[in-house]
């Protein structure tokens, strides 16, 4: 291995450029190269200790770590936030082992690492977008025995969970799914989209930019190509339907975008803001206003004001 | 020979291949340009030996074509700069290394993954001539995941049977080999999931 072992080293902290080895690298690689090939289909992979606790992202980080190169710009959100402690500690650890450039601006950035939210705006076909998975398996809760889900996808055996989505309309009157809900991939593969809530489902299909999605704990690597079909299980008599809001943004107004509920005072004052927090900043500095944009706290609206 | 280092840049020249390698796979029938490495042994090309490099190492078994293997020096280079074991058994290949697609064996015989594991299967790269539309052999219509509606990739150097072959590879899908082309110094790719047909000149 003597020809690969140099180089890249990030002089600022002694690590190889982006924390991995060349060779876990090149493993990692080559599972992603196959997830693109078969999308939606969950390729193992040697996932490694990262430094940091699982929960944390450590397979989306190994799938940023994989492809990142020194000319890209990345954005790392949770839950739509650039400045999560979560977000915030691996937007730093790429900066310290990478030396590449971040940004909290979504048209900026080449690859987003993402936990919980796809970004408002529409992607680009120079973008890639990396999920952090906790679970990659959307037939586990039905069946915990991974032979047994192995075989279910191999089969297209796919009659539990339609079983299960319609158990919730028995129950509730509707699919109450409203995080992780299972899409099919190009007619095929069952597939989860990670806990994003299922508002965001829409997005995943027809999406111009390559969607990664990098399971550390469970060792899973999974793709959705540019352009490929994705669509969210349903019935013929109870057909997906996107999470809507009663309200709109707070600070920008906007009527379009996922709203997070936060506390606003000791008094229980509360108020609905677009969880996306850099989509809703731009839209202010755009001039949109939200009806409660001039007394939120500066905690809340942050440095846009 | 001289065995120095093949990328001048190892970690770089690495990342810069495989993601040319993921853009081309991702959104095929596009062009992704490609450093070669130029002191790649003939007839192994530029580009070819550089996603070997960026790609191949221990766990991946390499297979070579007749050109490739009746040279001693690629099987050799290949062996000094990824670590790779070179086989002769197409079906135990991680990677098929053909430097002369035109005799591109059947692709049933290497390695089309299980239904269970439809990732165990071979990656071919096929050295082409090139991509440009008046010197292709080949004219091919695409579509299929990463392609908004459909793609053309003119390529010179396949077999003119080169659509039925892939169609009876696509039909395997989710099992099935995936095509990676590495021209002069670009690359595109041709996944499982690739619907092809010739278009008529
Ligand atoms: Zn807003």
């Amino acid at each position: 291995m003597s020809a690969l072992a140099t180089s890249g080293t990030v002089a600022a902290s002694g690590y190889n450029f982006a924390y991995l080895d060349e060779q876990t690298k090149r493993m990692i690689r080559r599972a992603i190269l196959k997830a693109i090939a078969i999308p939606g289909y969950q390729v193992p992979f040697a996932s490694r200790e990262m430094p940091m606790p699982y929960g944390w992202g450590t397979g989306g980080v190994q799938v940023t770590a994989a492809i990142l190169g020194a000319s890209d710009r990345l954005k790392v959100i949770d839950q739509g936030a650039d400045d999560t402690t979560n977000a915030v500690s691996i937007r730093k650890f790429f900066e310290k082992t990478s030396g590449v450039a971040t940004t909290t601006h979504t048209a900026e950035a080449t690859i987003i690492q993402t936990r919980h939210r796809i970004p408002e705006k529409n992607l680009t076909a120079d973008q890639v977008l990396v999920y952090q998975v906790p679970i990659p398996e959307p037939l586990r809760f039905l069946e915990p025995r991974e032979t047994e889900t192995r075989v279910m996808h191999a089969l297209e055996d796919y009659g539990l969970m339609h079983v299960k989505l319609y158990e919730d309309i028995a129950t509730h009157g509707h699919i109450a799914t409203t995080y992780a809900y299972p899409v099919k991939v190009e007619d095929r593969y069952v597939m989860d989209p990670s806990p994003t809530p299922k508002f965001d489902n829409p997005k995943m299909n027809d999406c111009a930019a390559l969607q990664l999605f990098g399971a550390g704990r469970e060792k899973r690597i999974y793709a959705l190509p540019p352009h490929t079909k994705v669509v969210s299980l349903d019935f013929d008599d109870h057909p997906f339907e996107p999470t809507k809001f009663d309200h709109a943004c707070a600070l920008c107004g906007a009527t379009h975008t996922y709203l997070d509920e936060v506390i606003t005072d000791d008094a229980g004052g509360r108020m609905f803001v677009c969880s996306d927090t850099d989509h809703c900043e731009e839209r202010r500095a755009e001039g949109h206003r939200g009806a409660l944009l001039g007394e939120a706290p500066a905690a809340i609206a942050g440095a846009a004001e | 020979m001289a065995l120095a280092r093949a990328f001048t840049d190892p970690v770089h020249g690495a990342q810069q291949t495989f993601r040319a390698v993921m853009n081309a796979l991702a959104r095929p029938g596009t062009l992704q340009p490609v450093d070669g490495l130029a002191e790649a042994p003939a007839p192994l090309s530029p580009v070819a030996g550089a996603i070997a490099v960026a790609l191949a190492d221990y766990e991946t078994p390499l297979w070579l074509d007749a050109p490739l293997a009746a040279a001693p020096n690629v099987a050799a280079w290949l062996a000094f700069h990824t670590g790779a074991r070179i086989i002769t058994a197409p079906p135990q290949a991680a990677f098929a290394l053909v430097a002369d697609p035109a005799a591109l064996p059947d692709l049933a015989g290497f390695a089309l993954g299980s239904d269970i594991y439809p990732d165990r299967s071979t990656t071919l790269i096929l050295q082409v001539a090139d991509f440009a539309a008046n010197t292709a052999t080949s004219r091919l219509r695409l579509t299929g995941p990463g392609i908004k509606g459909h793609a053309t990739l003119a390529v010179a150097g396949l077999p003119a049977d080169i659509a039925e072959r892939l169609a009876a590879n696509q039909a395997l899908f989710p099992r099935g080999v995936d095509l990676i082309l590495a021209g002069p110094s670009a690359v595109a790719a041709l996944p499982r999931t690739t619907r092809v047909t010739l278009v008529e000149t």
